[in-house]
C-alpha cells in the first residue's frame, strides 16, 4: 500500500521500508526544540535521569522567546535554568535576548531545519517546519527531555487529509486567509491525530512565508503535522539559508488519504476568525462594523519580513485610527534589521504604531500588549481562545497582516480591499 | 488500577489556555499551577475539587498549546482521571508521559453527569457510573503505551533503557 509523504519520512527515521497508519514506531530525531516556558520542565525531567549528556549537542535547540526580554523575576529564573543547562551541556544552538527570535521564524531563517528531517519541539506550533518538507510536530516537556536524552521519540503513524490547492491568490490575500478558510471547513478537531498534506499546482504559487504560516496553523485543526511537497521554491529557500542537504520524499502515487479537500486559491477572500475558536472563519460579506482597541502584527504565524512588508505597504504615509493601539513585532533580530533597512519600521512608527523587540508576548497573553476586560483585538496570531490575550472577557479576532493593517487605519475590522485597492 | 471519584463536568474544546492561563506560566511549581487550574473557565473549580475527583469533558479536551503545565495543574489539583469524548493529541501524550490517567470514551463522556460517582477500572477498560448504574467499555491502551505506563512514565522508560 502506498505511503503518504509523512509516512515515508517516518519510515526512513524508524529504519523501516514501510509503515502503516496506526502503527507505533520509535523514530530517530534530527532536532529537539524547547523554549523558556517548556524547556525548564524538560530540564527538570532530564535531571531525574542523573548525570548524563544530551544525545547530540548540535541537535538540541533552546530559544528564549515567550517572556523574553524577561517580563518578571520568575520569567528571568526560568531563562536562567535554560541558560545554565545549555552551558553545562555545551548546547550549540541556545538563543537568548539579542540573538533570539520567535522560535518558528528563527529556525528556518538560521537554516536549522531541512527537508526530510524529523523534528520535535516542546511548542505546539513546531508543525511550522512542514512548510519545508520536514515532519515536525509539537510535544510536551517530558517528550522533549526524552528526546534530548535518547535522540528518539515514539509516534503513532498518522493517516492523512489531503488538501489539493489550485489557482493562485489575489492581491492582499495570504496564506493566513487560506488556512483560516481551511480550519473553518475542518473545524478545530477535524484533523485530530492526522497529517495535513498540501498538494496540487497551487502549492508552487505560494511563497515559503505563506507555506510556513499555513503549516504553522494546522495544529488549530488538531493535526499532528502539516506538510508541503518540496519544490524549487523550497530548495531555493533552503540554499539561501544554508540549511543542511535536503532529503526529498514524495507521497506515493497510490498513497491513501482519509479525505481530500480541494481549495481554489483564487476564490479565497480576506478572512477573519471570530472569538473564541479559530474555526469561526468569516469573510467580509458576513462582517459588520466591529470597532477594535488593539491590533497586533507579529507572532510565529505572521511576524516574518513578508508580513511586515505587506502591512507597511498598506500603512505607508497613513495614520493609525484614534483610540487604536497598534503593536508590530518583527519575529527575529534579522527581520528587525531587514525591516529597519527597508524603512518599514519608520512607516510603522510614523503611523503611530509601537515596534517591539521579538517576543511571543501578547499572542499568549504573556506581556507586551495585554487586553483589559471587554477589549477587542485583531491579531495576526494563531489562537483566539477565551482569555488568550488577556482578560477572560476580552476578544481576539485572527487575521492576516493585510487585514490587521487595514484595521489599524480604520479602527474597525476592515478588508484590505476596502482601503488599499 | 481502579479509580473512584465524584465528577466535575465540562464541555467541548476545553483548551490549555483555560486549563492554565499563560499568565501563570512563569512557574512550573505544581501547587502554584493547581491554584489556578481551570481559572478562566470555572473560577469555582479550585474550591470544589477534592482529591480523587474525576473530570469529564467533551471533544478535543486539552487543545491548543503543548504546555505540560496543563496536565500537571490538573494532576496537582487532585483529579485522578480525565474521561473525554476525545483528546487533543499533545495533551494525550503529555498525560501518558507524566502519569495522569486518561480515558477516551464518547458514550461515558456524553452520559455521565456533574456530581455522579464514577468507578473506572483502567486494566479492563470498564467505567461504571455508580449513581445511574450505567456501564461503559473502552479500548485499553496499545501495548507500547502500557509498557511506558508500567515503567512509571516516559523518563523512567528512558532510564530503564526501553527507549
Amino acid at each position: 500500500m502506498g505511503m503518504t509523504m509523512t509516512q515515508k519520512i517516518l519510515a526512513a527515521h524508524a529504519g523501516r521500508d514501510s509503515v502503516q497508519a496506526g502503527e507505533l514506531i520509535l523514530a530517530s530525531l534530527d532536532l529537539v526544540l524547547g523554549n523558556d516556558i517548556t524547556a525548564p520542565v524538560a530540564v527538570k525531567a532530564f535531571a531525574a535521569l542523573g548525570q548524563r549528556a544530551v544525545f547530540d549537542r548540535e541537535k538540541v535547540v533552546m530559544v528564549m522567546d515567550h517572556f523574553v526580554p524577561n517580563k518578571d523575576i520568575k520569567a528571568a529564573e526560568q531563562c536562567r535554568v535554560c541558560r545554565d543547562f545549555c552551558r553545562e551541556q555545551a548546547v550549540t544552538h541556545f538563543y537568548d535576548a539579542g540573538r533570539m527570535g520567535i522560535e518558528h521564524a528563527l529556525l528556518p531563517e538560521q537554516g536549522l531545519v531541512t527537508a526530510g528531517d524529523v523534528v520535535i519541539g516542546a511548542d505546539s506550533h513546531t508543525c511550522t517546519y512542514g512548510a519545508l518538507g520536514a515532519f515536525s510536530t509539537g510535544v510536551g516537556s517530558t517528550d522533549m527531555a526524552c528526546g534530548m536524552a535518547s535522540g528518539k521519540a515514539w509516534f503513532k503513524v498518522p493517516s492523512a487529509i489531503r488538501i489539493e490547492l489550485t489557482g493562485s491568490l489575489r492581491k492582499y490575500v495570504t496564506g493566513k486567509d487560506v488556512i483560516l478558510h481551511i480550519i473553518g471547513k475542518t473545524g478545530v478537531d477535524g484533523a485530530l491525530y492526522r497529517s495535513v498534506e498540501f498538494t496540487g499546482e497551487g502549492v508552487h504559487t505560494l511563497s515559503v512565508s505563506d507555506r510556513l504560516c499555513m503549516a504553522n496553523m494546522v495544529i488549530e485543526a488538531g493535526a499532528k503535522n502539516g506538510i508541503f511537497p518540496v519544490d524549487d521554491v523550497t530548495l531555493a529557500y533552503l540554499r539561501a539559508h544554508h540549511a543542511k542537504a535536503p532529503r526529498v520524499y514524495e507521497a506515493d502515487e497510490d498513497a491513501v488519504y482519509d479525505e481530500t479537500l480541494t481549495v481554489d486559491l483564487s476564490q479565497i477572500e480576506p478572512t477573519v476568525a471570530f472569538p473564541h475558536l479559530p474555526e469561526n472563519a468569516k469573510t467580509f460579506a458576513e462582517i459588520g462594523d466591529i470597532p477594535v482597541d488593539q491590533v497586533v502584527i507579529g507572532s510565529c504565524t505572521n511576524g516574518r519580513l513578508e508580513d511586515l512588508q505587506l502591512a507597511a505597504e498598506i500603512m505607508r504615509g497613513k495614520t493609525c485610527a484614534p483610540g487604536v493601539r497598534v503593536i508590530v513585532i518583527p519575529a527575529t533580530q534579522q527581520i528587525y534589521l531587514d525591516a529597519m533597512e527597508q524603512g518599514l519600521l519608520k512607516i510603522f512608527v510614523e503611523s503611530g504604531a509601537v515596534v517591539s523587540t521579538p517576543t511571543c508576548g501578547p499572542c499568549l497573553g504573556g506581556y507586551m500588549g495585554i487586553l483589559a476586560k471587554g477589549e477587542r483585538a485583531v491579531a495576526t496570531t494563531n489562537r483566539n481562545f477565551v482569555g488568550r490575550m488577556g482578560h477572560p472577557e476580552s476578544e481576539v479576532y485572527l487575521a492576516s497582516p493585510a487585514v490587521a493593517a487595514a484595521t489599524a487605519l480604520t479602527g474597525k475590522i476592515m478588508s484590505p480591499w476596502e482601503v488599499a485597492l | 488500577m481502579k479509580l473512584t471519584g465524584s465528577v466535575l463536568k465540562y464541555g467541548d474544546h476545553v483548551d490549555t489556555d483555560v486549563i492554565i492561563p499563560a499568565r501563570y506560566l512563569n512557574t512550573s511549581e505544581r501547587q502554584e499551577l493547581a491554584a489556578h487550574c481551570m481559572e478562566d473557565l470555572d473560577r469555582s473549580f479550585v474550591q470544589r475539587v477534592r482529591p480523587g475527583d474525576i473530570l469529564v469533558a467533551g471533544q478535543n479536551f486539552g487543545c491548543g498549546s503543548s504546555r505540560e503545565h496543563a496536565p500537571i495543574a490538573i494532576q496537582a489539583s487532585g483529579i485522578s482521571l480525565v474521561i473525554a469524548k476525545s483528546f487533543a493529541r499533545i495533551f494525550y501524550r503529555n498525560a501518558i508521559n507524566i502519569g495522569l490517567a486518561i480515558v477516551e470514551c464518547p458514550e461515558a463522556a456524553a452520559d455521565i453527569a456533574e456530581g455522579d460517582i464514577v468507578e473506572a477500572d483502567l486494566d479492563s477498560g470498564i467505567i461504571r457510573d455508580l449513581t445511574t448504574g450505567a456501564e461503559y467499555h473502552t479500548a485499553p491502551f496499545p501495548p507500547f503505551v502500557q509498557e511506558i505506563i508500567a515503567h512509571g512514565g516516559l523518563m523512567q522508560s528512558v532510564a530503564d533503557g526501553i527507549l
